[in-house]
């Protein structure tokens, strides 16, 4: 049966937010049914594809596996919020440009977690960024495009520094 | 090959949905909202084989949150009938059985009941107090067991449909079909090496990453809306009209944006349940299916036993062939075991083949289609078959196949005889390509090869095309794009109209609001969809034609079109220019294009890969990987890459690690996406890609079709590789660890 809602302070995409979600819901849930933000997508629901990968505090998680009420005062970034105004970050450009998506449902979760990646490494091997994209599943591109964006979004924003 | 000039084919736009699919604005079905929308949840069978004794619905009822409960029970009494959906004749019963079950469940992870409610949450809750009395029965799990006497039965009604008569006897074999071809006794009489071997495939599941779901609204006027993630939005609304007993213009779909389907979302599981819960609900309601009822709920492929047995002579001519192919249809007929029929031996130019087909129904998932659904088990057969055989002849696997190619005019045992095919380039482009002719060294490390085959499909497609003031072009289709098709059809009809891939706007729109189409499926969208457009664009030229033809006060039949400019009597207008006159002219043009095409070309694939088997633990590493495939012409070559990367990394998976590993009691064990191992970034390494373009004579450019073929060989390859890293052949998928370990160990003894 619905039980009692707790009142949730954040910040998500740069901004304060606030919502009312039941203690038993995920923050996948919350941003996607309370908050409206669906760019963050559902694969599982339980931990072992990354489609719903966020940043909590700059790092890299699965939101299906976080509750709601534990974004109380924790900084959030989602698909949304990766892109600056009305451009698109070099990652999203990348791939793009690279045709590293096909259907498209695993693509929100690998660009947050790949800018997590960067943002900490901006020089990954193609070993590393295998390594840290391995819970990302990805059923339709064996992942070939996807990796070479990735190199090709982190060359790119060293040009775009230098 | 091809070497016709293009602007547009044959280049590499950004995809037309690119922006919205990296910035999570794309709406696929989940995300779905609408005023008042209650959320379902499906209540599932923890038995493989029982009847439904009891269900009591009250406790569920009675829980504050909930507004409706179903059963199959709600679904009209229309009875039982044939209905064609696109696959053939089916017992509406077995449609609607498998999406809410009825007197007896078949599988772990059937249907049974459904509760909508406020929340998720309370749905799941609710379902758990809907009380279900079983008699459990026996189960059978694989397609020997169901075929032998004494097996538990699942369909009473069932008989064996026996070289197309009635068998007459009741049995868990729907059909078992044959394709004779010459004379295989005389065939392997003149064979001088003749190889038989038994082949198993496990259970698979097509992984899309994105989970079933529908929102369904049964409105006020008696129309029912749906919005869903599907390969064909025409395929639900006439599921929907069968099951429900209303008439399919009473069902809108839309279709959203789908996160991979694979074959996997052409069948219909939530749909009517979604509307029968919106019915006695008043709301609409929405399902998204957990990825554990995804995996024991909705249709795998089949597995498989396979026998195959080839014989040729001592100068590398195959003589004869023969092929017993038991297939799992799992719950219901329909195990796809006809297409594998067609492809077990069509590489190859064979005058003496026979070929047996079983239809053999068990208590699994019923099966859906996977990427050329039933090619992947035969081809690891066959592709086998061959490697051994060409080792015991002493000849290299690629001339081998090379002497025994199918060529245009060769007959295929079901039937066809091959018009153009590009089997001989694709193996000479094996042969001649860096992966091939670089040696491979060191210990523990085999290099394999295997090619397979996909018909491919045609059927009907729609599309219509509205020219802007500004020179640009609305196109609306109907095929769902899975892969970047809004793309690939976009092109095709800015080449006809000598304008950009850019300038072309694309829409993929409900039922309402288009023609008839089929489903994304069978690598058909850029091939018959592509036509639609190519017809389309060129009705849009021939009305802009005469309205240049009224501009210049000439004679229709004198205007000319090419290379985006009109031209008459040292008149000459673009595109662009003319679109701008079109309301001065006469108003508006809209073009139209409706097909239903013949001549799909089929497609050859060849996967060549190295291997390092670790001889302690089994494990195969992969270390080098090439895909090479005749796609006619690659109208967006990286889409195409893209589409081979991907069929490869899924056939890789299918060889190497994925099965639905299975309790005695039918129980699947491994129902999560940690146990049911597809390939991570860590299992695969970058994935080579070589396009051939044998371009097909039926399509206007020469599309054959991508999205398929690529699947089939990968596992044969791996298992070919194996055997030249560590000396073993493995006959049954997947290659997993253990497997390759017992098969090492048990040569050691």
């Amino acid at each position: 049966m619905p039980m009692a809602k707790v009142h949730v302070q954040t910040t998500i995409n740069g901004e304060a937010a606030d919502f009312l979600c039941e203690p038993r819901q995920s923050l996948l849930e919350c941003l996607r049914d309370i908050l409206t933000l669906t760019g963050t997508k559902e694969g599982c629901n339980d931990g072992n594809c990354g489609a719903c990968t966020v940043l909590l505090d700059g790092r890299a998680v699965t939101s299906c596996l976080v509750l709601g009420v534990e974004a109380e005062g924790r900084s959030i970034t989602t698909i949304e919020g990766i892109a600056g105004g009305s451009g698109l970050h070099p990652l999203q450009q990348a791939f793009l440009e690279d045709a590293a998506l096909q259907c498209g449902i695993c693509t929100p979760g690998f660009i947050v977690a790949a800018k997590a990646l960067l943002d900490q490494e901006p020089h990954p091997t193609e070993e590393r960024i295998r390594r840290y994209l391995a819970n990302n599943l990805c059923r339709c591109t064996g992942y070939d495009k996807i990796i070479r964006a990735i190199q090709h979004a982190a060359s790119q924003m060293e040009e775009a520094k230098a | 090959m091809s070497a016709t000039e293009y602007s547009v084919i044959g280049t590499r736009p950004i995809r037309h949905d690119g922006a919205d699919k990296v910035t999570g604005r794309a709406l696929y079905g989940g995300d779905f909202q609408i005023a008042g929308l209650l959320y379902g949840h499906v209540l599932r069978s923890p038995h493989a084989h029982a009847r439904i004794v009891r269900i009591d619905t009250r406790k569920a009822e009675a829980l504050p949150g909930v507004r409706a409960v179903a059963t199959a029970a709600d679904f009209p009494p229309s009875g039982d009938r044939l209905v064609d959906l696109g696959e053939g004749q089916t017992p509406l019963s077995y449609i609607r059985g498998n999406v809410l079950a009825s007197g007896k469940v078949l599988y772990k992870g059937h249907a049974v009941a459904a509760v909508a409610a406020v929340s998720a949450h309370v749905a799941e809750e609710a379902a758990s107090l809907i009380e279900v009395d079983y008699e459990p029965l026996p189960c059978v799990l694989t397609a020997p067991e169901a075929m032998k006497e004494g097996a538990p039965i699942l369909h009473d009604s069932l008989r064996t449909k026996e070289l197309g008569e009635d068998g007459g006897l009741v049995s868990n074999v729907a059909e078992h079909f044959r394709h004779v071809l010459g004379d295989i006794s005389q065939g392997f009489a003149q064979a001088d090496a003749v190889i038989e071997r038994e082949f198993h495939t496990s259970t698979v599941h097509q992984g899309y990453i994105e989970p079933h779901n529908a929102t369904a609204l049964w409105n006020n006027d008696g129309r029912v809306q749906v919005w869903c993630s599907t390969q064909g939005a025409f395929v639900v609304r006439d599921t929907m009209a069968c099951i429900l007993d209303i008439p399919v213009s009473q069902v809108k779909v839309t279709p959203m944006e789908i996160g991979g389907g694979f074959g996997g979302k052409i069948p219909v599981y939530l749909e009517p349940v979604a509307a029968v819960l919106s019915r006695k609900s008043g709301r609409p309601v929405k399902i998204t299916m957990p990825r554990k009822d995804i995996l024991e709920g909705t249709g795998p492929t089949p597995g498989s036993y396979i026998k195959v047995r080839i014989g040729a002579s001592r100068d590398g001519r195959i003589t004869a062939a023969q092929a017993h192919l038991a297939y799992e249809a799992g719950a219901y007929p329909g195990a796809m075991v006809g297409a594998g029929a067609m492809c077990v031996f069509a590489a190859y130019d064979i005058a003496n083949i026979t070929i047996d087909g079983y239809d053999v129904v068990v208590n699994k998932p019923s099966t859906a289609a996977y990427r050329a659904p039933g090619a992947t088990n035969a081809a690891f057969a066959t592709e086998t078959v061959i490697d051994e055989l060409a080792e015991k002849l002493g000849i290299d696997p690629i001339d081998f196949r090379l002497r025994n190619a199918a060529k245009e005019g060769t007959r295929r045992a079901d039937g066809p005889k091959y018009r153009r095919i590009g089997c001989v380039e694709v193996l000479e482009a094996m042969k001649s390509h860096p992966h091939y002719t670089a040696p491979i060294e060191g210990p523990n490390r085999g290099r394999g090869v295997a090619i397979g085959f996909w018909f491919n499909v045609g059927l009907p497609s729609s599309v219509t095309l509205s020219v802007n003031s500004d020179g640009t072009v609305n196109l609306v289709e109907g095929s769902t794009d899975i892969g970047g098709t809004r793309t690939s059809i976009a092109m095709q009809a800015a080449e006809v109209l000598g304008i950009p891939a850019e300038s072309v706007h694309p829409s993929v729109v409900d039922t309402d609001s288009i023609g008839f189409t089929a489903v994304t499926g069978g690598s058909r969208t850029t091939f018959a969809t592509g036509m639609a457009a190519c017809e389309a664009a060129q009705d849009a030229i021939r009305q802009m034609k005469e309205r240049a033809a009224r501009l210049w006060e000439v004679d229709a039949s004198s205007v000319e079109f090419a290379k985006g400019s009109f031209r008459s009597n040292g008149h000459s207008c673009s595109f662009q220019e003319l679109a701008g006159k079109l309301g001065q002219t006469g108003g508006p043009i809209i073009g139209r294009g409706a097909v239903n095409p013949r001549g799909a070309g089929g497609s050859f694939a060849g996967a060549i890969a190295d291997v390092e088997v670790d001889p302690e633990t089994g494990k195969v590493n992969i270390l080098r990987f090439t895909s090479v495939q005749d796609v006619g012409k690659a109208i967006h070559p990286a889409y195409v890459e893209g589409q081979m990367q991907g069929g490869s990394a899924q056939g890789i998976g299918w060889g190497l690690n994925e099965e639905y590993y299975m309790s005695a009691a039918g129980a699947m064990m491994n129902s999560s996406l940690l146990d049911y191992r597809m390939p991570t970034t860590l299992d695969l390494p970058m994935i080579d890609t070589c396009i051939v373009e044998v371009p097909n004579p039926s399509h206007p450019f020469g599309v054959r079709g991508v999205g398929e073929a690529n699947i089939v060989p990968p596992p044969a390859a791996l298992a070919n590789a194996i055997y030249r890293a560590a000396g073993v052949r493995l006959r049954r998928l997947p290659m997993k660890p253990s497997a390759v370990a017992e098969a090492i160990w048990s040569k050691n003894l």
